[in-house]
């Protein structure tokens, strides 16, 4: 089945979004994505929307229900990359993802979460096999 | 006994066609004089088109009815010259006074020629007054038409034009804007800037609504609309030039836009947007001083 790719960079993830996504992959993405941040431990989220074109409600709402689900497993969680035409189309829809950090792009969203986690734990590496580290240490 | 006057027009206008046509332009010259405007030539020559035309459709036409095929060149004509009428500056009345003008010249020559058939005369008269009149407002729709797609595109061209976004500094944007805000122009704004982003690169953006003169609760609306699309791509907005009485309409109305950054002008708003992007402003030692 068609999987979205969550990698991992140090303490943090990256999922990035390169097909179009349908209502089922953003089901399975939701899944996948907080178990990972729940096996991991991971101190931030980076989900990189740049290649996605057309929302709509539902996957606009997923995009704010996966950011909300990640911040209370306490990971940061940047949303980058939004193309003009899927920002006009949320907010017409009136999903403003409030609370939702958002960056222009893959730089800019790292630099952010890096601010946000902090300088000290970026720098510690993640534990391979800690699936249960979840929060601080 | 003339059937209807369709054959004694066409008759007549073929027969008299150059004095008709040194009469009207003399006519029309006389009655709405637009030197200013037209060329006697160009005249003329619009004259002469409109008189070989009109003689040709009333041979074959067979009624005053002007909407048939037979008349579609004529009416063509009109439109076309209508139009470019309009824009010349001409109003609807002068381009319709050129067509009313032609009865005088062609009632004199029908007096003639009837002589004393007055019946004749009489009928051929009130059926050239229909069909000119007929033509003479076909030219008053077409020029209004005209003008309303002049009307349509300059506003266009002014909701192109007054939404410039602007850079101010390397990541702040700049948007002045200038009159109402309605859902058109607040797609247009939203769009040019989110484009602009993307372009730039830009975290902060100003939104200057010292120009617009009311804010309700639409306008209003907008504006958080073009915040939040700004703020989805990464953007922060600052909205700037809110004069006091739009202060107090925005709290009267109960909008909440206690999301968002506001400032008075935007000097305050650029100084703020320059301290975010980590840049600083202060003067240089003055001239002249010992340091």
């Amino acid at each position: 089945m068609e999987k979205i790719p969550i990698l991992r960079m140090g303490p943090f993830l990256l999922v990035t979004i390169q097909v179009d996504m349908h209502d089922r992959l953003a089901m399975t993405l939701q899944d996948d994505l907080t178990n990972r941040i729940a096996q991991t431990g991971a101190r931030g989220v980076l989900m990189d929307i740049s290649a996605l074109d057309i929302v709509d409600s539902f996957i606009g709402r997923m995009i704010g229900n996966i950011s909300s689900m990640a911040r209370i497993l306490d990971a940061e969680i940047v949303v980058v990359g939004m193309q003009p035409a899927v920002a006009i189309t949320l907010v017409e829809l009136g999903l403003t993802l409030a609370g939702v950090r958002t960056a222009l792009n893959v730089e800019r969203g790292m630099s952010l979460l890096r601010a946000a986690v902090g300088p000290a734990e970026t720098l510690l590496p993640l534990e391979e096999e800690s699936g249960n580290a979840i929060g601080e240490d | 006994m003339i059937q209807a006057g369709i054959s004694p027009i066409a008759d007549l206008l073929k027969q008299h066609e150059a004095e008709l046509l040194n009469e009207w332009v003399a006519e029309v010259s006389a009655t709405a004089p637009r030197g200013d405007l037209i060329r006697e030539s160009e005249l003329r020559e619009q004259c002469r088109e409109f008189l070989d035309l009109f003689r040709r459709a009333s041979q074959t036409a067979g009624g005053s009815d002007v909407s048939g095929p037979e008349w579609s060149q004529t009416r063509e004509m009109l439109t076309a010259l209508s139009a470019s009428r309009a824009r010349l500056g001409f109003t609807a009345t002068e381009t319709a006074t050129f067509v009313f003008s032609l009865k005088k010249p062609l009632f004199a020559r029908m007096r003639n020629d009837f002589g004393s058939d007055m019946n004749g005369f009489a009928d051929a008269v009130g059926f050239t007054t229909e069909l000119l009149d007929r033509l003479g407002l076909l030219t008053t729709e077409a020029a209004s038409k005209a003008r309303e797609e002049v009307i349509a595109r300059q506003q266009e061209d002014m909701l192109e034009l007054s939404t410039p976004v602007v850079k101010l500094w390397e990541g702040i944007l700049a948007l002045p804007m200038i009159g109402t805000l309605d859902s058109n122009r607040t797609q247009i704004v939203m769009e040019s800037l989110l484009q602009r982003i993307v372009e730039t690169g830009a975290e902060i953006a100003i939104l200057d609504i010292t120009g617009v003169p009311t804010v309700d609760t639409l306008v209003a609306q907008h504006l958080l609309k073009t915040v939040a699309a700004a703020r989805l791509m990464g953007a922060d907005c600052i909205i700037s030039g809110i004069r006091p009485q739009i202060a107090q309409t925005i709290v009267h109305l109960g909008v909440d836009l206690t999301d968002v950054i506001t400032k008075a002008t935007l000097a305050d708003a650029f100084l703020l947007a320059l301290k975010r992007t980590g840049a600083t402003i202060g003067r240089a030692a003055p001239r002249g001083a010992n340091l």
